[in-house]
């Protein structure tokens, strides 16, 4: 084999590894995260109440709202407390989830 | 008789017992599943582990085994004490899981073979698991109060530290109690489940005493150092709300109790009351002592917190209150529908082939009510250390209210919804 044919073959293996290698790192870590809000949140975001539903929301609001209960720019009860325990990755994961997530048409049935 | 003999009995069982009724909306198990998950025990960790498994992968088969028919939460068990709920608002049925395809048994877990990776029940034939998932809450320690251990004595002096009956029989004390008379509450030593349960507990009985029964008193006798959990905020609406009501005495523990007299025995005191709440000191629920998941203190069971696997069983999954608890980490409720999620994920991607996460996170949330409107609150949020091998509470993360307001009393009830829901439904 010539070496003019080794480097695409190599640039082909490369840009097929590396996804393979995102994906086997941690496919279902915005849906663990976003798991760990349901308990207030309801199941994948639907709430019946108090705490706002989050399903279907568009994900750059998402994200605004938690730096600005981070800042304290949005006032809170709890979510300024929770939320500085989430790094900008883990939120932007959350809020990927969660904007992904069908609202339920009543009652929070997930 | 074979595996599959059994099997067919234990369906005809099941159809028997109405457990296979209403299975139209079922997510479809496909005809041969990749395994079979049997999670032990329906609280807020098990319900939640058998929910959440089912949703994130039908390939999976869930049985869920617990003894009681329906879901008691003991979140907001203290409110029927009070006077502002009753036991009926704080019931679930477990109908929402079979709807997802969990099979609920009603039955009674005697043992867990290791070896043999089977459930040992007092009711229906041993059941073969792939993977199990023990989440059996407390056990309540009477041996470590002499006096308290007989079934006479638990009838006239309850801990009332598991929702149910008990809290009924607890409250109609309450009320049959003479105007004047002092209601003693007892604390253990940390950890035990819900560590501001007691001081909430103490708010709603001084609340029911305010307004029905105004010369009584509430003596708290706490074996702690110091008020466990959210201090100055108890010590604020007992100041504020309950003066002359109640009283709080500090290391202050409970080693028996003389039923006869009504009286709580401590090192170098004996304390008289009309009404006696002792709670005992706990540990991991019978099943986990059992099947050998102990690894601390002869009281808790330890686990790996990246799957919830027990560091003493492989393939065995603990969950909730009978955990030994990282660091900061509270017995709770809401904590323990975190372990349950963490446990899912990894089990699900465990029996599918796949790495579990690396990254874990848990927020625990707990609201107490100091009365029928007002509620505190303590959060905390905690992440994996990969050094230490264990949950950490993320620095800066988490707190307390800045003080009891009736809007967290809306939304103290809306958690209870929305957490049933997540769990149930």
């Amino acid at each position: 084999m010539s070496r003019k044919l080794m480097l695409p073959v190599a640039l082909v293996l490369i840009g097929t590894a590396f996804p393979a290698l995102a994906q086997t790192a941690d496919p279902n870590l915005g849906r663990n995260l976003a798991a760990g809000c349901a308990n207030c949140h309801g199941t994948n975001g639907n709430s019946l109440g108090g705490a706002a539903s989050l399903a279907g929301e568009p994900k750059d609001g998402m994200v605004q709202k938690m730096k600005d209960f981070r800042s304290g720019k949005r006032p809170a009860t709890i979510m300024h407390q929770i939320a500085k325990g989430y790094s900008d990755a883990q939120v932007d994961a959350i809020a990927a989830y969660f904007s992904a997530q069908k609202p339920a048409a009543a009652g929070g049935k997930s | 008789m074979d595996h599959s003999a059994k099997r067919r009995d234990f369906i005809k069982f099941l159809a028997a017992s109405g457990a296979l009724a209403g299975c139209a909306a079922v997510p479809e198990t496909p005809k041969k599943p990749i395994g079979r998950v049997i999670v032990i025990g329906g609280g807020y960790g098990g319900a939640t582990a058998a929910k959440y498994i089912r949703m994130w992968s039908p390939n999976i088969e869930v049985f869920m085994i617990d003894r009681g028919t329906e879901f008691v939460s003991c979140p907001l068990s203290n409110l029927v004490l009070g006077g502002s709920k009753k036991i009926e608002d704080l019931t679930v049925s477990y109908r929402g899981l079979r709807d997802h395809g969990v099979q609920v048994i009603r039955d009674e877990v005697t043992g867990i073979d290791l070896a043999k990776k089977k459930v040992k029940l007092t009711r229906i034939e041993d059941m073969p698991f792939d993977r199990v998932i023990v989440s059996p809450g407390v056990d309540i320690m009477f041996d470590q109060i002499p006096g308290l251990n007989n079934a006479d004595a638990q009838k006239a002096i309850l801990h009332a530290w598991k929702a149910g009956p008990d809290t009924v029989a607890l409250r109609k004390q309450l009320e049959d109690m003479k105007d004047g008379g002092v209601y003693v509450l007892s604390i253990p030593k940390a950890p035990y489940r819900c560590p501001p349960g007691p001081y909430e507990r103490a708010c709603q009985v001084a609340s029911y005493f305010k307004k029905a029964k105004p010369k009584s008193k509430v003596l708290i006798l706490d074996a702690n150092e110091d008020i466990v959990s959210k201090k100055g905020l108890f010590l604020k609406v007992w100041n504020e709300q309950y003066k002359g009501i109640i009283e709080y005495r500090n290391n202050a523990e409970v080693k028996d109790v003389d039923v006869k007299g009504m009286a709580a025995k401590l090192d170098f005191d004996t304390v008289r009351g009309d009404v006696l709440n002792i709670l005992p000191p706990m540990k991991a629920g019978k099943i986990a002592e059992s099947a050998g998941l102990i690894t601390a203190n002869n009281r808790w069971c330890g686990v790996d917190w990246l799957t919830m696997e027990s560091v003493k069983a492989p393939g065995v999954h603990v969950l909730g209150d009978a955990t030994l608890s990282a660091p900061l980490m509270p017995k709770s409720g809401h904590m323990a529908n975190q372990h349950a999620k963490v446990a899912a994920a990894a089990v699900t991607a465990l029996m599918n082939g796949q790495q579990p996460s690396r990254e874990p996170m848990m927020v625990n949330t707990c609201y107490s009510f100091v009365n029928d409107k007002e509620v505190i609150h303590v959060a905390s949020v905690h992440q994996y250390d990969v050094a230490e091998k264990t949950m950490k509470v993320v620095q800066g993360s988490g707190g307390v209210s800045a003080a009891p307001t009736e809007l967290e009393g809306v939304y103290g009830l809306a958690w209870a919804q929305n957490i049933w829901n997540d769990m149930l439904a």
